[in-house]
């Protein structure tokens, strides 16, 4: 029953009645209120545009446990949107400050901010939180996010994935006036990586034109930035952050644009180039976050039905909202149940590493192998790889306890459309009994490439 | 560039106080911001709706606001509003957001009224006149209806926003918004490939097609390309340009053989760009319909969009021969550098030209009207003329004729339609739960107790709205009506900040004039999200 004058006043409309199109195993009632605020924990990625709403939306949804990590600092051009930084507050971390503030006005509620890179973090510091959500801003740190929330994701023997595995993840996205927010549940929706080809690739402006054919501004502005800095500066890398290398661009952008009789070279298009700007405002962020927001209210709580599961938004003309359910790649290499690699007991744990690379699905280069919590063999850093040398001569069989079949995990290089990418891979390792000695050279290996059914 | 306006560049990098709105000029541009900080908003009720929207506006610079609510500050505020604290409890809730809005930004003049807005639109509607926009949330029916009134007649820019457990709406009203930059995400660049004027046909004849110097011959702009076929085409074809598909793969086969090998860029470019030969020639039906409106007859009460609509319908019949004045830019295209600059000066030219036949015919008009033939500004008219092809003119119903007459076979439509069918129920539910107050004194489920009632009587309420409106073959699904009762009229934080993000983003483009806003009501479905414009 409720108290006359309740902070959860209207959140308990949704949690403690009962409803109709509500999520499977939804339990209204107290318990489920203050179950979420007492033992539900939710990260947030990202503490900019999208990571500010994200905490104050989490915030004001009952949640009690938040953490927050992001690795940059507050800048002026920050201020027209992420509404938890002042003038004062720039230089400071991000995630630092967007957890202070907000614990200021939301009483109750702990943050816990992480300044630092979200490669930097253990893995099993992903495993602690009930539900991801997403503020990113790049292809990159969302691919990392999806492969290791998606690498905790086991299946059992008919293939179905185990729910007490599912890590859930919401991610949103805005540019302007258009934006995305998508529900992610491993082994159920497609991940991130299923739907990879929903990013179109990035423009790049061909070689000649840059260095023969300048038409536009930008053309200019990449020539200094890309051909002309290596060739007056050598090895000194270029940093976008730094005043000094971005008005250097400009001025020899300018030049460049003068001899070609080229107009419309800016300082400010010269950072947006550079950069990479992507124009921001306020309400988009707002508008996605509230999304991204909502479906995490549902997932954990069941309170209503979810997103099934690709919103897109258009603000410019007009209003355009959309649904799309998006199919997961039963194949992905991602979220899947895993490469199957069919082994013999004799192979060494560094003939496997080289068989990664040869490997037609993955072509992966430098591999660290991980087996559960064990680390068998890390690239880096050197310490640890000295550590690890010695696991190289054994036999991968005798390093994974002598089970029949279990699942690994590699993270490498790999070389996919002709780029390199750092990626965590989930790989099922069965193992077939030799009979006699084996001779390790020749040892064979197989996979199912040719396999036509799912898994 | 000469030296002095270079160093007024360098001097911009290291005097900016404007930095902190970059990513967003980098959108609206010089002009939008200044459009923002010149407004004067209005927002009645500042629970979480109305709070997040302003935030938003506050945050992008609006010149000032003045916040209406008459409540004082309870303890489940604090559980849906970011605004108000522990502090505030038992203090106004207008005075408490209002200073946390200024603090967002010091450079907007922040005021509040303590005083509720359905007393204000009773008994003082001369308050509004004051302002460029009212933001009115969580108003019911009768409240939004004479509010409509007293705004249309005032020329005061209107947005209604509500939030209503897992749905909502946000609805735009104005008589009449016109707009010259439109930004519209993709529109066909201005190329004239099937309409070149003598300018052009005289640069592309100075080019060789058949240049022997490898190099050159895959560095011609595939405007001359296409120009030069499009030409030879219609030599051999009476004076038309291709139309049956054989005619398009015909001519498309007949620039694929000008190729010299598999390299050439420009010519690909050319192949994909032949659909711009086919287009049809003159203005759009969207453009005409503009020039054939009532308001394009000018008067001396014609705003100085219609004087310029009057003086493009004029331009289209005369030197335009069928088309508005040239955009002028050319997007790039594989090409020597000198080529292309040339070219861009040719359609630079061009586009002058034809703004200075546009600012004549303006200024004729404004004196045959009996107005200062300089009171439009050349850059007005250089913007019109710029996006001629794009204008729009946005009319809203008055509410109130909405309520009374709307579209039948719309409401029907969207009933049948999936996708369509729960944003409906929301539309309909959402006036029906004003009538139950009405009637019943609360919300339905607004307290715990007599739930199973409120849901009879909530259906029964829905159903009496659809008969009323003509609809009696509708129904609205009994699952939905459960939930509208479940809702208990509850506002919830992350529903009123997409609905406040809706709504400012509406304001954005009301104010500054670009971008098109919302044409209809935004239903807003939390449930599945397939939330819909509807136009009724």
């Amino acid at each position: 029953m409720d108290a006359p004058q309740s902070k959860s006043r209207d959140l308990d409309k949704l949690l403690l009645r009962s409803g109709n199109l509500v999520g499977p195993g939804f339990f209204p009632g107290t318990d489920l209120r203050d179950d979420i605020r007492e033992y539900v924990k939710v990260l947030v990625v990202g503490a900019g545009g999208l990571g500010c709403e994200l905490l104050k939306d989490l915030a004001l949804s009952g949640f009690r446990n938040l953490d927050v990590i992001d690795m940059d600092r507050i800048e002026v051009t920050n201020l027209n949107r992420q509404f938890l930084f002042r003038l004062e507050d720039v230089g400071k971390p991000k995630a630092e400050v967007a957890a202070k503030r907000v614990m200021e006005r939301v009483s109750g509620v702990e943050i816990v901010p992480h300044f630092s890179r979200i490669e930097d973090k253990e893995l099993e510091f992903y495993n602690d939180f009930n539900i991801i959500a997403l503020g990113l801003d790049s292809i990159e740190a969302r691919r990392y996010i999806n492969g290791v929330a998606c690498g905790f994701l086991e299946y059992d023997e008919d293939d179905t994935p185990r729910s007490e595995t599912i890590k859930p993840m919401v991610d949103g996205g805005t540019e302007g006036f258009k934006g995305h927010a998508r529900v992610i549940v491993p082994g159920v929706t497609p991940c991130f990586e299923c739907t990879i080809w929903l990013f179109p690739p990035q423009v790049k402006f061909p070689l000649c034109t840059l260095a023969e054919t300048p038409r536009n501004a930008a053309h200019c502005i990449e020539y200094a930035h890309l051909i002309k800095w290596h060739e007056v500066h050598g090895g000194k890398s270029f940093d976008p952050d730094e005043p000094e290398h971005m008005k250097w661009v400009y001025d020899e952008a300018i030049k460049r644009a003068e001899l070609f009789g080229i107009p419309g070279v800016t300082y400010s298009l010269t950072q947006g180039v550079v950069k990479n700007i992507i124009p921001a405002i306020a309400s988009t962020n707002a508008i996605i976050s509230a999304a991204c927001a909502l479906e995490t209210l549902k997932i954990v709580s069941g309170c209503s039905k979810t997103l099934a599961n690709y919103l897109t938004y258009n603000g410019g003309e007009g209003l355009h909202t959309k649904v799309t359910e998006f199919e997961r790649d039963k194949e992905c290499l991602v979220c899947g149940p895993g490469i199957l690699i069919e082994l013999d007991t004799s192979i060494t744990l560094q003939k496997f590493i080289e068989m990664l690379e040869e490997h037609p699905k993955l072509l992966l280069s430098k591999a660290s192998v991980k087996h559960g919590k064990d680390s068998l063999y890390m690239q880096a850093p050197p310490v640890l790889e000295e550590m690890h040398r010695p696991n190289l001569s054994k036999p991968l069989y005798d390093l994974m306890g002598r089970v029949e079949k279990d699942t690994v995990h590699v993270f490498g290089t790999s070389l996919k459309n002709e780029e390199k990418q750092s990626s965590l891979t989930k790989l099922r390792v069965v193992f077939k009994e030799v009979d006699g000695v084996a001779d390790m050279d020749t040892a064979i290996w197989r996979t199912n490439s040719k396999r036509k059914t799912p898994f | 560039m000469p030296p002095m306006k270079r160093k007024k560049e360098e001097e911009a990098t290291i005097s900016e106080p404007k930095t902190k709105y970059d990513r967003q000029l980098r959108i609206w541009g010089e002009l939008g911001q200044a459009a923002l900080e010149e407004a004067s908003i209005c927002l009645l009720n500042c629970g979480p709706t109305g709070s997040e929207a302003l935030k938003n506006l506050v945050l992008g610079g609006v010149g000032s606001f003045t916040i209406v609510d008459g409540s004082k500050v309870e303890l489940g505020d604090l559980g849906n509003n970011f605004m108000v604290d522990e502090r505030s409890v038992g203090q106004s809730k207008a005075k408490s957001v209002c200073a946390f809005l200024q603090e967002l930004n010091d450079a907007v003049k922040a005021t509040f009224i303590e005083e509720n807005p359905d007393t204000l639109i009773s008994t003082n509607p001369v308050f509004f006149s004051q302002f460029t926009l009212v933001i009115a949330t969580q108003l019911v029916e009768d409240s939004i209806v004479k509010l409509d009134r007293i705004c249309r007649e005032a020329n005061v820019k209107l947005v209604f926003a509500r939030s209503y457990g897992l749905s909502g709406f946000v609805r735009v009203s104005v008589q009449e918004h016109t707009i010259i930059d439109s930004k519209p995400d993709h529109f066909l660049d201005d190329l004239r490939l099937n309409n070149p004027w003598p300018e052009l046909k005289g640069f592309v004849e100075t080019i060789d097609l058949n240049a022997s110097d490898p190099v050159a011959h895959k560095h011609i702009p595939y405007v001359v390309i296409l120009v030069k076929m499009a030409d030879e085409w219609t030599q051999s074809h009476s004076g038309n340009l291709p139309s049956t598909r054989e005619e398009k793969k015909e001519f498309k086969d007949l620039v694929k053989s000008k190729m010299i090998s598999m390299d050439e860029d420009n010519y690909k470019e050319a192949i994909e760009a032949a659909f711009k030969v086919f287009a049809p020639r003159g203005i759009s039906s969207e453009i005409r319909q503009i020039c054939n409106d009532t308001c394009a007859e000018p008067s001396s009460n014609s705003s100085d969009f219609w004087v310029m609509v009057a003086a493009l319908k004029e331009f289209v019949s005369n030197e335009g021969d069928g088309e508005a004045p040239l955009e002028g830019s050319i997007p790039d295209m594989t090409s020597s550098t000198e080529h292309y600059i040339n070219l861009q000066k040719i359609y630079q030219a061009k586009a002058e030209a034809d703004f200075l036949v546009m600012e004549e015919r303006v200024k004729n008009i404004l004196k045959k009207i009996g107005r200062d033939p300089s009171s439009i500004s050349k850059a007005t008219i250089k913007s019109f003329c710029k996006n001629a092809r794009k204008v729009k003119v946005c009319r809203y119903r008055l509410v109130e004729d909405e309520f009374s007459n709307p579209s039948v076979n719309e409401i029907q439509k969207c009933f049948a339609d999936e996708d369509y069918s729960g944003a409906m129920g929301f539309y309909v539910l959402l006036r029906a739960v004003d009538r139950f107050t009405a009637n019943y004194n609360k919300f339905p489920g607004q307290f715990d107790g007599g739930m199973d009632e409120d849901i009879s009587r909530l259906k029964t309420t829905a159903l009496s709205l659809l008969t009323d409106l003509g609809c009696n073959g509708s129904v609205v699904p009994d699952d939905l009506i459960n939930e509208m009762c479940r809702f208990g009229a509850s506002e919830l934080h992350v529903v009123a900040a997409f609905i406040g993000g809706i709504a400012s983003q509406e304001v954005i483009k009301l104010v500054t004039k670009q971008f098109v806003p919302m044409l209809g009501t935004y239903i807003f479905n939390g449930i599945d999200h397939k939330s819909q414009l509807l136009t009724l």
